[in-house]
């Protein structure tokens, strides 16, 4: 990793035991702060109000279709990679209201939802989540139709970014140049440095090295007890960094994958993973950058009426249903549309990938299948891995 | 063909607009043809081709091409035909009824730069109705002088040929129409047999021609190859594409066909060979 001269001017240094200033901070600007938490096992996005509450030597297994946590007893506070949750919940609720009507003398008052947004705050994001963040963004509010909530809650947003010291098996960021480190995207970013081998050791040398990527984050990282980092602390990082990405696995190259998938259309490949695959959607909800929503209404008895908008998925029958019956009938073909939107078709919508390669759908798949070895596998060959776990 | 434009900002794009139903038309069993009239603010005129989300109040909401030009009343015209519970409560609507209306949305046919050549309109069951609004421009003007436009209309039966007083007006304008059904009882007189069989008698100047074509997915296919087979380059044909709409914005996902999102990248798509592959893999 290079490391600009501008890079140690940028960079303050934050004591582990002053983290609790940054969730003041945070508050006292009117944020509602988000943090790693374990809930059922499984580190989550919770509400939190200080670094006590962070999960302290919590570090997890993911592979294929598992994902375990245990207690390494140590003191570091972000030594997990990336859980089920993802900043999408954040731009894109799984549920949101579109409209309210109600009957009005022979009409009716139609009031459009609100799309004003409450300010949060994500402290513990990691790279290949902001980096699908920008990719939402480029879909959700890039177009000729901005979704007016997702782009309220965008500006309210404001992230804090952790990079990644202790990636899962399941990662692949560096296939797609989103990780381990992130360069921009987020408001504050930092790196935990010399985490204490023990919890309640000594917390000495355990401290974060601080950039801002944006102006709101500079003026909250202005407003912390830091101090000038040394060329020291940024050689720290780059070590990590540099660990971290030799122990990440390489994927293929998503340009040969995206060409090979559409060159394998009717491939043999599809079949022998939708004998596998459950259909379940699990994918594309833990998905950070999958995007579908359906529409649907309901009415009471008194004659008003709420409009929903909320999460769909491509798995399902319906998503492609018309009058003749669903396109996708299949789960081959629904399958095929999924990895073949995520690292194919996404890129003539968007002019982006939509994978980030953080790996949820690996992880979160019931029966372990690994989107990125069967997509490098299909558009080589035309078979499946056959590297599921059933 | 020229592409959506985009909402002023701040439009809570998913929010319809109040419309009253003002006319009502049967035009068959199963389609209803309604005028609707703005409440209070109207959606931007919008072109043949292009369609809007009309919402069915508690029911949902549904793609409904216009099916007719835009006029000076600002009024809009939908043809819609009943196969579900919003189309049916939009075909049972009465005079006076409330709907909702958002767009107009997605490509249209481009009927601008046509008109001096031949132009062949094939349109199969309910697809007429995206097709209404680009015959009634290519017929006014081809009354004063454009050029020849050629109409083949493809219905299940006689009972099923909707728009009739649209074509009784098209023929009157000098458009050549045939209609052809795949079933008819004994005695009927017109045509029988698929719409393809129609194209090679209608007597258009195959090198001159831009088609147009709407229709079941098997029907746009077997069209534009029978067009192709008589000689209409590939680029001059434009289809109109259907899958499942739920925003019509370019936001839900559920209308992709491959590389498109058929609400902004179509309904009205320009025939290509990329096109051509993705219509024959299954289940695209
Ligand atoms: C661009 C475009 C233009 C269209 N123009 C017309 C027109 O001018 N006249 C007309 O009669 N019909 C038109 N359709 C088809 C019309 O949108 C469907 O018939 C209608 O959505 C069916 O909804 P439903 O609730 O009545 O029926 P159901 O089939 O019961 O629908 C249930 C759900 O499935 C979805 N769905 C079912 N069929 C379709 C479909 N064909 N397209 C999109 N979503 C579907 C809807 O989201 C609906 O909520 C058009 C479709 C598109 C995409
Ligand atoms: S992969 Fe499926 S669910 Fe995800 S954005 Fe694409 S179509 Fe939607
Ligand atoms: S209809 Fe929603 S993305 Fe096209």
């Amino acid at each position: 990793m290079r490391l600009d001269p501008p890079f140690l001017a940028s960079a303050r240094v934050l004591a582990a035991g002053e983290l609790d200033t940054l969730f003041a901070a945070l508050a006292a600007r009117g944020y509602e702060t988000l943090a790693p938490g374990v809930r059922d096992g499984v580190i989550r996005l919770v509400p939190a109000s200080g670094a006590a509450e962070l999960p302290a030597g919590m570090h997890d297994r993911q592979a294929p279709g598992s994902y375990a946590l245990e207690d390494g007893g140590d003191g570091e506070l972000f030594g997990y990679a990336v859980g089920p949750d993802s900043l999408k919940g954040q731009l894109l609720p799984p549920h949101q209201s579109v409209l309210r009507a109600t009957p009005d003398e022979g009409g009716l008052r139609i009031e459009p939802a609100p799309t004003e947004a409450a300010r949060v705050a994500v402290v513990g994001a990691r790279p290949c989540e902001v980096a699908a963040t920008t990719v939402l963004e480029r879909v959700l509010i890039g177009g000729a139709y901005p979704d007016p909530g997702a782009a309220a809650r965008r500006k309210a947003l404001f992230v804090v970014a952790l990079e990644c010291r202790r990636p899962a098996t399941t990662c692949r960021c560096t296939s797609f140049g989103t990780g381990p480190g992130l360069e921009h995207g987020a408001d504050l970013v930092m790196i935990e440095l010399d985490p204490p081998p023990k919890r309640g050791g000594d917390p000495g040398a355990h401290r974060f090295l601080v950039r801002a990527q944006s102006p709101a984050g500079a003026e909250v990282l202005a407003a912390l007890p830091t101090s000038e980092a040394t060329r020291r602390d940024a050689d720290r990082r780059r070590d990590a960094l540099g660990a971290a990405t030799r122990a990440i696995a390489a994927s293929s190259n998503p340009e040969v994958v995206a060409r090979g998938l559409l060159g394998h259309i009717e491939a043999p490949g599809w079949e022998e993973i939708a004998s596998r695959c459950l259909s379940c959607g699990n994918c594309t909800m833990v998905c950070p950058t999958c995007f579908c929503t359906e529409v649907r209404d309901r009415s009471d008895l008194s004659g008003t009426l709420e409009r929903e908008r909320r999460w769909s998925s491509c798995f399902e029958v319906g998503h492609s249903l018309l009058t003749s019956g669903p396109v996708r009938r299949s789960v081959a073909a629904r399958y095929r549309q999924w990895a073949t939107h995520k690292l194919a078709t996404w890129q003539t919508q968007f002019g982006t990938t939509g994978c980030v390669g953080c790996g949820r759908c690996v992880t979160w798949c019931p029966v372990g299948i690994d989107l990125g070895a069967e997509a490098a596998a299909l558009a080589g060959t035309g078979a499946a891995s056959r590297r599921g776990t059933t | 063909m020229t592409n959506a434009s985009s909402a002023p900002a701040g439009t809570p794009v998913l929010v319809p607009l109040a419309y009253r139903v003002v006319a009502r038309r049967h035009e068959t069993a199963d389609v209803t043809t309604l005028r609707l009239s703005p409440v209070a603010d109207a959606v931007a005129p919008g072109r043949p081709g292009q369609f809007n989300m009309l919402s069915a109040f508690g029911v949902g909401e549904a793609a409904i091409s216009l099916s007719a030009a835009p006029d000076a009343t600002g009024e809009v015209q939908h043809t819609i035909r009943d196969v579900g519970p919003v189309s049916h409560a939009l075909c049972t609507s009465a005079p006076g009824d409330l709907v909702g209306v958002r767009g107009p949305f997605g490509t249209d046919w481009g009927v601008d730069d046509l008109g001096y050549g031949d132009t062949v309109v094939v349109a199969g069951g309910i697809g007429l109705a995206p097709l209404a609004g680009a015959i009634d421009v290519l017929a006014e003007r081809r009354r004063y002088g454009g050029g020849r436009v050629f109409v083949a209309v493809g219905a299940r039966n006689p009972d099923q040929v909707m728009l009739r007083a649209e074509l009784g007006r098209w023929l009157a304008a000098g458009v050549r129409v045939r209609v052809t059904v795949d079933a008819a009882p004994a005695g009927f007189t017109g045509g029988v047999g698929l719409v393809t069989q129609l194209l090679p008698g209608l007597g258009f100047d195959p090198a001159r021609t831009t088609a147009l074509v709407c229709g079941p997915e098997v029907m746009i296919r077997f069209s534009v190859r029978a067009l192709v087979d008589l000689g209409v380059p590939p680029g001059a044909v434009r289809v109109s594409l259907e899958r499942n709409m739920q925003c019509g914005t370019a936001l839900c996902g559920h209308c992709q066909l491959g590389p498109l999102l058929l609400c902004r990248d179509g309904p009205v798509v320009t025939w290509n060979d990329e096109l051509a592959t993705l219509l024959t893999e299954n289940e695209r």
